[in-house]
């Protein structure tokens, strides 16, 4: 396996199982650990300016964004071959959905960024981390949205089909995948290998606010009754049983 | 590198399951498998849960800790709160108010809650960045100490080291300038040992100072310092005087330096006049009284110029012109006059002022130029046959009694304090005869004649924005009823008191002639209409309040109460203001009375235990007198601020003064007042007093009468007379417990230029170069000394200012971290500050340090000083027999008199050291005590019983040079001696005290404390629970289960005469420097004019001129807390200058702005706080706002921005020189100048460039040198 050393091999073939590793390893030694780092660690007391605007415009493209490349590239060929969507739609849909998106999310990052390095406030108060998270998004933005400049040159989605398949053989411990993408663009590579990067630097960054919204109390909502007691005691009382019926006098 | 950072984001410190947590959060999540509910209850509203409840630990663990310690703050706040110190981990977390005071009484609030925001944030500190961690020694200096030490001893080093003009400015010049290195405690010691011997042996002991404030913040503190000093004829500086918060006018009136009412007595009053102190800024634990008052009903009228947080509070608020409260208090006591005294007299008001003050003291009337002006007391020596008196006659003041229809010499004045004992009392009697005071002639049939006598007006000599249009002359001639009596010097005419007080006040008693009105409206002196016009206040509301004022205290016998603080006592003029607060309250009946009289707050004053504290803080256990100095006139002479003297006494001579030799600069007359012992004087003498008293032995003449012969003869001169000459230097200084230079060092630029000799700010010119009148009495050099001092020893636990501009700087054990104790005026409890934790990094108490610096003192002099004699100056002291020493003000060296040391000189007192035993007789209680008794005030009591208490509390020294007696080993060991000693804290003192009053009095007094006489408080007691003092003769006022403590209250309840002159509360003032000056009375004085704004210094365009006040914060306590992070948070985060919205437009400045201010004396720089609050004319810089924090450099000086005594000079007033003279002698902080500095102008701008001076100096760091 050594013999044939290749880059392409080591990024596409051996780091994707590195970075999950790290992701997930990672993010439950920060949970067990540290827990009260775990949060978004926001700047709004510091400044509101440009915050709003960018936050929004950030926010809502990057979770687009970040949905569609994951519903883009991990349903399976053979499900839209099955609903009977056309490769070239999807290909037209991640465009015009991802394109406008990315485009929004980038507007905000660089909002967020400028607002980071350029208000003393701000930047006195970030962690490196804060600030090179932001650096490789915005950096990941622009990439990605480069790409499109190539997507547009093959809008039959043959080369979006390999990626699919790259990505879904990842998960699927074909150790052979990373061939699927070794004749693609350098700014696909570019965009995946920055891609993973940011995936390993998840837990060790404001990133894992991202999942902080599972400890949101949407239990309240199906919660029945409203007085809760959280008792020390591990085993339900013994059932009671029902009133004997007093004898009328 | 990045991924470092990035890791450094997951910190590692819970990489262990601590024991009892489960092992991972995440897996006790998944428990899917198991539900987390039990069961439902309540019909399914409510339900059992079982989940994980390991969060909560995280809230539980935040305000958990391990012990729970009483301690304070020792910051000179008077708040003196109890608090609970919080330790976690055996690091102090936080502080909470302790809530345990001892009760009041059924009708009384209680004390607690008392604390305030800054007290709450004290444990910043000990932890924080700029705590000073390590001995620090500046880095010149170590270098070359540790090169010399190589090979010589640490003397030798020393001597070497001054002895090289070059080496010694290398570290002089870098003051300030950072640069200090790391020592360790033995070569920080051994320096400051050295220093201090070599100066001891070369220059004399008199020229090691040490400056240390308010014992009473933490009295074992100060006390370890001052003992040390005092065993080696060190220099103990006053601070109360210096720091201006001591009112001349009290020690004038009563004889006392200052006595007040306790915070819970503002709860009794009916009427409370605010006038300049902001309660509940200032005094924020004691607020909650006032507020109380309020609710219960007490009217109360607030005066200040700005609207501060207290005027709130009052029905009114009278927005006086800054520093015209003379003229406001005048217009109130015309008013209480003419409807309470003169048109109807209250029955309570004419036998209150009959008994308890001077008003029906007879006062000649001298003839001057054909006119007449009042003189002096007519005295029982004046007349024929003395009134019988045989003892001091010419100390026996003289009234008309209307029962034998003669003049009588009523008990109680100073004549009869010394000399005789029994009739030193207020019982209305001559000696046995039963008197009845006449205090007015101005009936037909009671005067022989009436005659115009004159009276200083000042009104006129206001200046710009004091000035009005009014046009009155500067003598006012108004017609007095007098008695005519005939003296050893044939007839002459007498008036009352009660009478010259009258027409002082421009009263028309139906006498005709002229500056007399029974008019309200009319603009003459003394008037409302008068006083509105200078100080903006409208007549009606000067009348509302002067009644409203006077009513009450007629209704209530005295329940009217002046609330006042240092305010109006920082101007030049303070007597006049507070003489004028005193005289409404005299003629109301307030003084002495519980819920009345004069609430002067200024700070910590009240050291409860005081003569318990004497022995221990001053050596008196080993040798006696110590050397004290009054520190204004000390740094006014070595900080060469005389030398820039702008205001010349003719300025403020009277125009009624007598003939006299009085054009003399204000530090001639300071000399003079040393030389007749007035003042105390340091250094003493130009010769080293060791080498004197080895001449004399040689000589074989007794030391007084060598030093007399010599002085007179020229071949021994005063330090005074020459400050500049090297040989009159202070050449050690020790600051502990203290910011001098980053708070109360006014004249901070000349400190700085002359003293320390490193950059300055001052911007003005000397005499010389000035060519103005040089003094006739100080030597004048053409080149000012620059950088008198050898070392500058600072102990403190930060970085402060002070601390900046040392040689060595020693860090301290901060207040959670030693064992001490804390009393103060406003609450009667004696509580500890004590060790929460050890001492943090290599910390030590001031009580450790000085012990150290003694050991190693000890350590090293042998060989080099052994057992000397030491000749101590002594000046003639207030409560002692010597106060009556000069009747007449006669100056031995112009041939007046002869020199007679402790009459007409100062004593000159033999004092043997033993130079070889210092620290043996710093740990144990010498055996002066046991020989000589302990006392204080004038009286004195045997105390061989409590030194054997304490032989059996404290163990006995079992060798060295103190084997046998007491020791005196750890901090508490000190608190026991002091708590031993003192009649406050011991009930059988207490009783012994009383007992020895009585003999005085020929009164019985016991019974103040007869329940208490087993009561003994001890350390531990107050650990457990604030405890409150017992009554003791000390103090005025009295504890007890029916009147909270009140000034005045045993004088006037006991009869006890007041130490003054009169033995009454004394409203005429009749020294001749006195009448010279023209206080005899009190008037308004406008401020003076210091003309520190010249043409060269004010740059064009800086058009925005103005009176700089400086009160105090809200953000810090002093310096304390400007520095730290949680009080800059809740302020600007740096200095601030307050200005008027109307000031701040015309010259350009919006909120925030970068300002400078700056005048002659230097420039500071600050931001600028625009607000409504402020009155035109005036800014404010709230004082001591560090400028080591947020303070850029200065345009004009081109150093970094000063403090707020940047701007300011200390300027002397001679009649607080005057001494020998009853209560106007001297004592440490009871008498003596004051370091006024209101009357200061400067100019205001913005800057238009922000320069942070950040940039590489051009020098090398002396750190680095050292490390080289």
């Amino acid at each position: 396996m050594f013999a044939n050393f290749d880059i392409d091999f080591i990024i596409f073939g051996i780091m994707p199982y590195a970075a999950l590793t790290i992701l997930v390893v990672g993010s439950i030694a920060r949970y067990d650990r540290d827990q009260f780092t775990w949060k978004s660690s926001s700047s709004q007391l510091l400044r509101r300016k440009q915050l709003i605007w960018g936050s929004i415009l950030f926010h809502v493209g990057i979770i687009t964004v970040f949905f569609g490349h994951l519903v883009g590239l991990f349903t399976p060929v053979w499900v839209l071959d099955a609903i009977g969507v056309p490769y070239w739609v999807k290909q037209w849909m991640a465009v015009l959905i991802g394109g406008p998106a990315g485009i929004a999310a980038l507007i905000g990052a660089t909002m967020l960024l400028h607002r980071r390095l350029g208000d003393s406030r701000i930047r006195m108060t970030s962690s490196w981390a804060d600030i090179i998270i932001m650096v490789l998004i915005w950096w990941q933005l622009v990439i990605g949205l480069l790409t499109i400049t190539q997507t547009l040159q093959h809008m039959d989605g043959a080369e979006m089909v390999r990626f699919m398949t790259w990505s879904q053989s990842i998960v699927s411990w074909n150790l052979n995948a990373w061939a699927m993408v070794v004749d693609v663009h350098w700014l696909y590579k570019l965009h995946i290998f920055l891609g993973l990067i940011i995936t390993a630097l998840f837990p060790f960054t404001r990133l894992v606010h991202m999942v902080s919204g599972f400890a949101a109390p949407f239990r309240y909502l199906l919660r029945p009754g409203y007085q809760l007691v959280r008792s020390r005691r591990q085993k339900p009382l013994p059932k009671r049983a029902a009133p004997k019926a007093t004898p009328a006098e | 590198m990045t991924l470092n950072a990035v890791a450094a984001q997951v910190p590692l410190r819970n990489l262990l399951n601590k024991k009892g947590r489960q092992m991972s959060h995440l897996l006790d999540r998944l428990n899917f498998l198991q539900s987390r509910d039990l069961e439902q209850f309540s019909d399914g509203f409510g339900k059992v849960t079982r989940e994980n409840r390991d969060w909560e630990d995280t809230y539980r663990n935040r305000w958990r800790h391990d012990k729970v310690v009483r301690s304070t703050h020792g910051v000179n706040c008077t708040g003196s709160c109890s608090w609970k110190i919080y330790v976690k981990s055996g690091i102090v977390t936080w502080e909470t108010q302790q809530t345990d005071y001892p009760r009041t009484r059924a009708d009384l609030p209680n004390h607690e809650p008392r604390g305030c925001a800054r007290g709450a944030s004290y444990s910043w500190y000990l932890y924080s960045a700029n705590r000073v961690k390590n001995p620090l020694v500046r880095g010149r200096l170590m270098k070359v100490w540790r090169k010399m030490r190589e090979t010589m001893s640490p003397i030798e080093a020393w001597t070497k080291l001054q002895a090289d003009p070059i080496l010694r400015a290398s570290y002089v010049e870098t003051r300030g300038k950072g640069g200090f290195v790391r020592a360790t405690w033995d070569e920080a010691t051994e320096i400051t040992a050295a220093a201090n011997a070599y100066t001891a042996k070369t220059y004399g002991p008199d020229r090691v100072f040490g400056f240390s404030p308010i014992p009473a913040m933490s009295m074992v503190s100060y006390a370890a310092g001052s003992r040390y000093l005092s065993l080696m004829g060190g220099v103990c500086m006053s601070f109360y005087d210096w720091y201006c918060d001591l009112p001349p006018a009290s020690p004038m009136t009563w004889g006392e330096q200052t006595d007040v009412p306790e915070s819970a007595d503002w709860y009794n009053a009916g009427y409370l006049l605010l006038w300049g102190s902001n309660v509940p800024q200032t005094r924020t634990p004691d607020a909650h009284f006032y507020t109380e008052a309020r609710y219960k009903g007490t009217k109360s009228a607030v005066i200040c110029p700005d609207y501060s947080e207290a005027a709130k509070f009052g029905d009114v608020w009278l927005n006086a012109k800054q520093g015209t409260d003379a003229a406001l208090a005048m217009a109130f006591g015309h008013v209480i006059l003419r409807e309470f005294h003169l048109d109807r007299q209250a029955a309570y008001f004419e036998d209150y002022t009959r008994k308890y003050s001077d008003f029906p003291m007879l006062v000649k009337l001298d003839e001057r130029d054909g006119k007449l002006v009042p003189g002096r007391f007519l005295r029982a020596d004046d007349l024929d046959g003395k009134l019988g008196e045989e003892n001091n006659p010419e100390w026996k003041t003289v009234a008309y009694d209307e029962q034998s229809k003669g003049l009588v010499a009523p008990n109680g004045s100073v004549g009869y304090r010394w000399g005789e004992d029994g009739e030193w009392n207020l019982e209305e009697k001559a000696h046995e005869a039963d008197t009845s005071l006449k205090m007015s002639f101005v009936l037909d049939e009671d005067h022989d004649d009436v005659v115009g006598v004159d009276f200083p007006y000042f009104g006129g000599e206001a200046y710009g924005q004091f000035a009005t249009d009014a046009d009155h002359p500067s003598v006012l001639t108004r017609n007095i009823p007098v008695k005519k009596i005939k003296t050893a010097d044939g007839e002459i005419s007498v008036a009352t008191v009660f009478d010259l007080f009258c027409a002082n006040y421009g009263l028309d008693r139906g006498l005709g002639g002229d500056w007399v009105t029974s008019d309200y409206a009319d603009d003459m002196p003394g008037t409302p209409a008068w006083a509105e016009k200078i100080t903006g206040v409208p007549a009606d509301k000067i009348i509302h309040v002067a009644r409203e004022f006077a009513d009450n205290a007629e209704k209530t016998q005295g329940k009217s109460m002046i609330i006042i603080g240092a305010a109006m006592n920082h101007w030049f003029h303070m007597d006049m203001n507070y003489r004028g607060v005193i005289n409404m309250l005299v003629m109301c009946g307030c003084v002495g009375q519980s819920g009345g009289g004069w609430a002067h707050y200024v700070g910590q004053e009240k050291l409860r235990p005081q003569t318990g504290w004497q022995p221990l803080a001053f050596a008196l256990d080993w040798n006696r007198p110590p050397r004290h100095m009054n520190s204004t006139s000390a740094w006014y002479a070595h900080t060469d601020q005389w030398r820039y003297e702008t205001l010349e006494a003719s300025e403020i001579l009277s125009p009624t003064a007598p003939e006299g030799d009085w054009d003399i600069s204000l530090i001639d007359y300071n000399i003079r007042a040393e030389r007749m012992g007035w003042l105390p004087s340091a250094p003493q003498l130009k010769t080293n007093p060791l080498e004197v008293a080895k001449a004399a032995k040689e000589a074989g003449k007794e030391i007084p009468a060598y030093v007399a012969e010599n002085l007179k003869s020229g071949d021994l001169e005063m330090s005074c007379e020459d400050p500049d000459n090297p040989a009159n230097w202070p050449r050690n200084l020790f600051v502990w417990r203290s910011n001098l230079l980053g708070s109360s060092g006014k004249g901070h630029e000349y400190f700085l230029k002359h003293l320390l000799g490193t950059d300055h700010g001052v911007m003005g010119k000397d005499l010389g170069e000035d060519g103005r009148q040089l003094p006739k009495e100080a030597k004048w050099h053409e080149d000012a000394p620059r950088g008198k001092l050898d070392l500058l020893v600072t102990i403190d636990f930060r970085m402060s200012t002070t601390a900046v501009y040392s040689d060595i700087v020693l860090p301290t054990a901060s207040w959670y971290e030693k064992d001490d104790m804390n009393t103060s005026d406003m609450h009667p409890f004696i509580h500890p500050l004590q060790a929460a934790v050890d001492p943090a990094y290599e910390s030590k108490s001031d009580w450790e340090i000085f012990k150290a610096i003694a050991k190693k003192f000890q350590e090293i002099v042998p060989g080099y000083l052994g057992k000397e004699t030491d000749i101590v100056a002594l000046p003639i002291l207030h409560d002692t027999p010597a106060e009556i020493a000069q009747d007449q003000v006669k100056d031995w060296k112009k041939g007046e008199c002869d020199l007679i040391p402790g009459k007409t000189a100062p004593a000159y007192v033999a004092v043997e050291r033993d130079y070889t035993a210092i620290y043996d007789r710093f740990t144990a209680l010498g055996p002066a005590l046991d020989k000589l008794g302990n006392g204080g005030k004038g009286i004195t009591w045997n105390t061989e019983e409590e030194i054997d208490n304490l032989a059996a509390l404290n163990g006995l020294q079992l060798d060295g040079a103190a084997a046998g007696r007491p020791k005196i080993d750890s901090a508490i060991d000190a608190c026991e001696v002091i708590l031993m000693l003192a009649p406050e804290t011991n009930g059988n003192v207490a009783v012994k005290a009383w007992e020895a009053l009585g003999k005085a009095t020929g009164r019985e007094h016991a019974h103040l404390a007869e329940g208490e006489h087993h009561q003994k408080i001890r350390f531990h007691d107050i650990a457990a629970q604030p405890r409150k003092i017992i009554s003791s003769p000390t103090w005025s006022g009295i504890e007890s289960e029916k009147v909270s403590y009140n000034a005045g209250y045993t004088n006037v309840h006991e009869l006890i005469p007041w130490r003054t002159l009169t033995g009454r509360q004394q409203l005429y003032q009749d020294h001749l420097w006195m009448l010279a000056f023209g206080e005899g009375l009190m008037s308004y004085r406008p401020p003076i004019d210091l003309k520190t704004i010249t043409k060269e210094v004010q740059d064009e365009g800086d058009t925005l001129v103005l009176n700089f006040i400086t009160p105090h914060q809200k953000w810090g306590i002093h310096s304390t807390y400007t520095d730290n992070l949680l009080m800059l948070t809740l302020n600007r985060g740096g200095p601030v200058v307050w200005i008027s919205e109307v000031d701040a437009k015309s010259a350009g400045i919006v909120d925030n702005d970068w300002i400078e201010v700056y005048n002659t004396n230097g420039a500071l720089t600050a931001r600028a706080v625009v607000s409504q609050r402020i009155k035109e004319g005036t800014t404010f810089m709230y004082h001591a706002q560090e400028k080591i924090v947020n303070t850029p450099g200065s345009e004009k000086t081109g150093h970094r921005g000063g403090i707020h005594n940047s701007v300011t000079r200390t300027v002397l007033k001679p009649t607080h020189m005057i001494g020998g003279y009853a209560q106007q002698s001297y004592g440490f902080n009871y008498y003596g100048t004051v370091g006024s500095n209101r009357d200061e102008l400067v100019v205001i701008r913005k800057m238009k460039k922000v320069d942070w001076l950040d940039r590489e100096k051009s020098w090398k760091a002396p750190a680095q040198e050292a490390a080289e």
